[in-house]
């Protein structure tokens, strides 16, 4: 791919059974939930390992009721078969959501299982540019007609130049496009959001790195939010502000804990400034609503 | 200035990251015949030890930690050669790396600089760290401690991959072995068989010190 300075913005189209969310330059920013997670989670892995997933409704119900338009789902317990653990958790959360699902797992196996085992188009994290990493996840993309999240970094290093991150980033769109025949619509860029509190550049590389992906390639992006803020005081904020600052610069989602209202109303208001949210209607229905949930626990 | 005023600025200005001041105050410690071992063991390591209290109790944060380190460093160069001359002893020797397939380094970054700061000698072999790598580090260096770092539960099976090249190359016994990151648990340390874990920085300094000190008092040197 030459590079192109006006790259047409893309659409990525994901689906559950019965819902389709489309996440674009142009449409409200997608918030994918992110707590659906063991990691870092002692009891919930007990859990897990024991085969009780009850923990997970309770997950789903917070991350949907925060906001989340996307549900990642991460079964990563130690000492587990994690693809049979994922595809349980899967088929268990389309019973209990209609949100579509973003499938994490660094198991090849296992997000074969969760594929095979989700009705609908799922977006699938993650690649980066390694090329074994690639080999083995991108037909798994194809075939199941999925969208994937692809990290610009290499089995060295997590790059902190941005023309580092950009050429990774096209190698893996040439990659993903030529030799396994996915859309780059289907191809959702990370551009590595880095704690702030390590380096006081990290996030304008990661905005810039933003702005040359949006601009020579039209791909969606999205990010781990939370990272941003790590190891600072006062992290909703952090995220409440830089998050609308991403979506100036070509950021499309997050991954994101949506039980954090500050942020995600930060978010929904950078929405209807950036004109993605035409006339406000979602930004007043989300004032009805908490009229009426406030009206409702009052009375 | 006098030696007191030396050791007192010293402190003070590590505590906040003042890296020029740190080092202008070291070399006026040097030009008044202060030697570097007190330099170092009465102003810079105490200072470093607050710094680590303080991130503990939620008082410091990230960045205010780093700068400390970076502030502390400055000094070490200077005085590292000095205390070799004098054959000051480190309290120990410590080889960290992240494991094969983890790209991952602040955390691992921030443990190098408490462990330093703390008076270890730290060896770091970097990110994506193979199995054979850590033996061949371990059988060069021979370090009393060595660290595996992971921050992504599909990469903390390193950890067994590790122990088992360890064991395999017959050197398990001759070190301590800490194993930490973001997803690693004390049940997952027990469960690969390490001899230590610790949820952060300044934990891994504290359960560092008390590995080697059962260690010395078992094998007496």
């Amino acid at each position: 791919m030459s590079a192109q300075f006006n790259a047409p913005r893309l659409e990525t189209v994901l689906r559950s059974a019965t819902q389709q969310v489309v996440i674009g330059h142009g449409n409200r920013f997608c918030l994918i939930g992110e707590r659906i997670n063991p990691t870092g989670r002692r009891i919930f892995q007990e859990q897990l390992r024991a085969g009780d997933l009850s923990a997970i409704e309770r997950d789903v119900r917070a991350q949907v009721e925060g906001g989340a338009d996307v549900l990642d789902i991460n079964m990563g317990v130690p000492l587990t078969d994690e693809a049979e653990l994922l595809a349980k958790a899967i088929t268990m959360v389309q019973t209990l959501s209609d949100k579509p699902i973003c499938i994490d797992s660094s198991v090849i196996d296992a997000l074969e299982a969760g594929l095979a085992a989700y009705q609908g188009r799922a977006l699938v994290n993650s690649i980066t540019a390694e090329d074994e990493r690639m080999e083995q996840v991108l037909p798994l993309v194809k075939k199941y007609d999925a969208a994937v999240i692809a990290l610009p970094n290499d089995a060295d290093e997590i790059p902190m130049e941005v023309e580092k991150r950009i050429t990774l980033t096209r190698k893996i769109i040439e990659v993903a496009t030529k030799e396994y025949g996915i859309a780059a619509a289907d191809i959702v860029i990370d551009p590595l959001a880095m704690p702030i509190g390590a380096d006081s550049e990290m996030v304008n590389t990661t905005m810039e790195t933003m702005r040359r992906i949006r601009d020579e390639f039209g791909v969606n992006m999205t990010c781990g939010a939370s990272n941003v803020s790590f190891g600072m005081p006062g992290r909703p904020t952090i995220g409440a502000a830089f998050l609308p600052m991403a979506m100036t610069a070509g950021l499309t989602s997050a991954i994101m804990d949506t039980r954090t209202p500050q942020i995600v109303e930060a978010v929904k208001a950078a929405d209807l400034l950036l004109g993605h949210d035409e006339w406000g209607g979602a930004w007043i229905a989300a004032h009805r609503a908490r009229l009426a949930r406030e009206a409702a626990a009052t009375a | 200035m006098t030696p007191e005023e030396i050791l007192q600025g010293l402190y003070d200005e590590t505590l906040v990251g003042n890296a020029p001041r740190v080092l202008e105050l070291t070399n006026e410690g040097l030009v008044l015949n202060m030697e570097p071992q007190t330099l170092l063991f009465d102003a810079l390591i105490p200072s470093l030890e607050e710094v680590g209290a303080r991130f503990e109790r939620g008082d410091f944060f990230v960045p205010e930690m780093l700068i400390a380190g970076r502030a502390m460093s400055g000094a070490m160069e200077v005085l590292r050669p000095l205390l070799a001359e004098t054959g000051v002893q480190t309290i120990g020797k410590f080889l960290m790396g992240t494991v094969k397939g983890d790209v991952h380094d602040i955390g691992k970054n921030l443990v190098n600089i408490m462990l330093e700061g703390a008076g270890f000698e730290v060896i770091d072999l970097g990110v994506q760290v193979a199995p054979e790598k850590f033996v061949a580090a371990i059988e060069e260096h021979q370090p009393d401690i060595v660290g595996f770092s992971a921050f992504l539960t599909t990469t903390m099976p390193m950890f067994k991959a590790n122990m088992n090249a360890l064991e395999k190359a017959g050197i398990r016994n001759s070190v301590i072995v800490m194993v930490g990151g973001a997803p690693v648990t004390q049940e997952y340390a027990d469960a690969v068989g390490a001899d230590g874990y610790a949820a952060d920085a300044s934990q891994t300094v504290k359960r560092a010190k008390s590995l080697l000190q059962e260690r010395r008092a078992k094998v007496p040197a």
